[in-house]
């Protein structure tokens, strides 16, 4: 399901900022941050049924900033941020949602987690089986389930 | 006009699946309408990279997220726990955990005991060989002698122990406090045609391996090949009757969208705790102003969800996350009545292994403990893979003020009116609810996790649909009979969730299968005589 809605130029210019301000590049992760031009990308192109919060989420960020958010000052910037995040509601967290949802999906940040860059199925994981003599002071413990008249 | 068919059952998901194949035997003309269609398993999200992204999108268990042709809104804003279901062959069995504990023999005897709701008009050895006939057909894994559970013989053994059991087990054997390997459908090893699980992760919505368990691939094509006739993409509008007050058949809607009239001797309703009441209320008539079976006033009242009391935090081992069914283990040591506690009745705990990487992140910065900017990264790594959870299933008595009723203003995409739900949470399952917290705290603590976070009641958890048609033998009081025939119209039965008269403190599928296999029963030793 796609919303016929797109993003003007200020807004995805204020997407990537507000991104970057949630997810800052890493030089000791070795990660870009989520302004990233290929995170960026993913997000635009699989907003589909979220597009319409999204705008919304953006226009209300363009209310607070007053101006495009990447323009005010550090300080000023962060007080838009905390504002937005505090008092955004759903459209806020839809934002913030698909941008997580992209960045944690990008073979760079997941390569950098140590996950497989792949598919659950077909391969599957292996999980230990355990040690099940971990159960032995529950078999051992005297106890019966309440029986019905 | 179409032929006649001897049986027409609503809905082919747990129950419909599971009294279809019942009956099959009969060599009746059976006849399922479904509103869904066939799953296809290559769509399923493990299949794709962006698996977790789906679950917010066309793979949400909200059926209003959700938004596929084969859903109907529901109207749920005045529940503090919204609706989540599933609508195709397998209906919710496609989407659910499949943690596979049963009702308890002491939950059929909840007036006797503890004074209060009321006693089931049959109890829990009458459905014992049901449970057991339907754990085969289900296939399901566990470990048979737990002391506090009723006795299961699981075709398949449980599954593994894992980072996170162990984990879970030894905090729960410092305090020695019960717990348990789940039985649960999800299969451990080959078993008739399905192949074991290879822990492809959170397999709640659906499983690419066919290891989890779903109708869609156990009861139906053993009802399929018995002769029962699917018809999918059919939503039903309502059930007519005739002048005698029996049901004649069934209006549907075709794939194609199409107004259709099917008649049927025998009816069977098996749409669940909202959707079978929002067909009775639909089928309202002259002869049945206020729905169908409906003289007690009962259909839709006695809504019960189960509160889900959820407690979780992060351990410094690492933790099975996503690389395993979300549920392996139980626990049963507050199920039962101690009023020391300061409630009635009890929950049941089911411990949760972990959570993937989008899933956690997206719900730890919900809850304010991974912060934005510089620090992200650092604490993303000590939260994500080393979750742990504690979830109470907490006893909902039935009172008649939560209920599902028809909404004035939305419809479907058919038109027909969308069901609405008012639900309050009771003052006993909110001291219920604390109680288990504290309980899961102490859990949390004790294995060393830190960054402890609750959700209760867990909003999106209404999954068990409950009590809607009650089961019982006083007319005035009940829907249904004792065997799942309704007391007013006397070729319509009720096999799923609704006829449940309370809900204990355990995930309802195992029961609600049991309960159809029964009625099924019951309807074949008295076909002779069925209308009597």
């Amino acid at each position: 399901m796609t919303d016929h809605v797109s993003l003007t130029p200020r807004q995805r210019d204020d997407l990537r900022t507000i991104a970057a301000m949630i997810i800052p590049a890493s030089e000791e992760y070795r990660v870009p941050g989520a302004d990233d031009d290929i995170i960026q990308a993913d997000i635009i192109a699989t907003l589909g049924r979220d597009t319409r919060q999204v705008v919304a989420a953006l226009d209300h960020l363009a209310r607070l900033a007053g101006m495009p958010l990447a323009d005010l000052e550090p300080a000023a910037r962060d007080s838009v941020a905390q504002q937005f995040r505090s008092a955004g509601g759903v459209a806020a967290a839809t934002l913030v949602r698909v941008v997580l949802q992209c960045y944690y999906r990008d073979d760079r940040v997941l390569g950098s987690l140590g996950l497989e860059l792949r598919a659950p199925f077909p391969k599957g994981h292996v999980l230990p089986d355990g040690d099940w003599s971990l159960l032995d002071p529950v078999k051992a413990r005297a106890g019966a389930m309440r029986r019905a008249p | 006009m179409k032929d006649p068919v001897d049986v027409l059952i609503i809905g082919a998901g747990a129950s419909g699946a599971a009294v279809a194949w019942s009956l099959a035997e009969t060599k009746m003309h059976i006849l399922c309408l479904e509103q869904g269609g066939w799953m296809n398993p290559a769509e399923y999200p493990s299949t794709g990279r962006d698996w977790e992204a789906k679950f917010y999108g066309e793979w949400s268990s909200s059926p209003n997220v959700r938004g596929r042709p084969e859903d109907y809104p529901i109207n749920d804003d005045n529940s503090p726990i919204k609706v989540v279901n599933y609508n195709a062959v397998g209906g919710s069995t496609v989407m659910y955990t499949a943690h596979w504990p049963r009702l308890h023999p002491a939950d059929f005897k909840v007036k006797t005991l503890d004074g209060v709701a009321d006693d089931w008009p049959i109890d829990y050895d009458a459905l014992t060989p049901f449970f057991e006939e339907n754990d085969l057909m289900m296939g399901t894994s566990g470990l048979s002698g737990d002391p506090l559970s009723p006795l299961t013989h699981p075709p398949m053994p449980q599954q593994p122990l894992g980072l996170s059991g162990a984990i879970i087990g030894k905090a729960m054997n410092e305090l020695s406090w019960h717990w348990w390997p789940s039985d649960t459908t999800v299969a451990t090893m080959d078993y008739e045609g399905r192949a074991r699980c290879i822990n492809l992760g959170h397999c709640t919505p659906a499983c690419a391996q066919g290891a989890k368990s779903s109708t869609d691939i156990t009861y139906w094509p053993h009802a399929v090949r018995a002769g029962v006739e699917l018809r999918t993409h059919c939503r039903v509008r309502e059930i007519t009757t005739d002048e005698n007050g029996m049901a004649s058949g069934v209006v549907y809607y075709d794939k194609d969208g199409v107004e259709q009239f099917q008649p049927a001797h025998v009816v069977i309703i098996a749409c669940n705790g909202v959707g079978t009441p929002r067909l009775l209320l639909n089928s309202a008539s002259s002869r049945f102003p206020n729905g169908l079976a409906n003289s007690s006033g009962l259909v839709g009242k006695n809504l019960m969800f189960h509160p889900y009391a959820q407690i979780y935090g992060y351990v410094k081992e690492p933790t099975d996350s996503n690389r395993a069914p979300p549920t392996c283990l139980w626990s049963k040591e507050w199920y039962d009545t101690d009023l020391s506690r300061g409630f009635v009745r009890g929950y049941g705990v089911q411990f949760v292994r972990g959570a993937g990487p989008v899933f956690e992140a997206v719900v730890s910065e919900q809850k304010g403990i991974l912060p934005w900017g510089e620090d992200h990264h650092r604490v993303f790594r000590k939260l994500n893979g080393h979750r742990i959870g504690f979830s109470a299933i907490c006893e909902d008595l039935p009172e008649e003020h939560n209920r599902v009723t028809l909404d004035p203003v939305l419809k479907d995409s058919h038109g027909i009116p969308a069901p609405k739900i008012d639900y309050t949470i009771s003052e006993n399952s909110r001291k219920m609810m604390e109680h288990a917290l504290a309980r899961g705290r102490e859990f949390l603590e004790t294995a060393g996790a830190t960054d402890i976070c609750v959700n209760s009641p867990i909003p999106w958890g209404g999954w068990h649909l409950l009590g809607t048609a009650r089961m019982g033998t006083d007319p005035e009081r009940s829907v249904v009979n004792e065997w799942g025939r309704t007391h007013d119209v006397k070729n319509l039965f009720i096999v799923d969730g609704s006829i449940f008269v309370t809900s204990g403190g355990v995930n309802p599928t195992s029961t609600i299968q049991a309960l159809a296999l029964y009625i099924a029963d019951q309807m074949k030793q008295r076909l002779a005589n069925l209308f009597d």
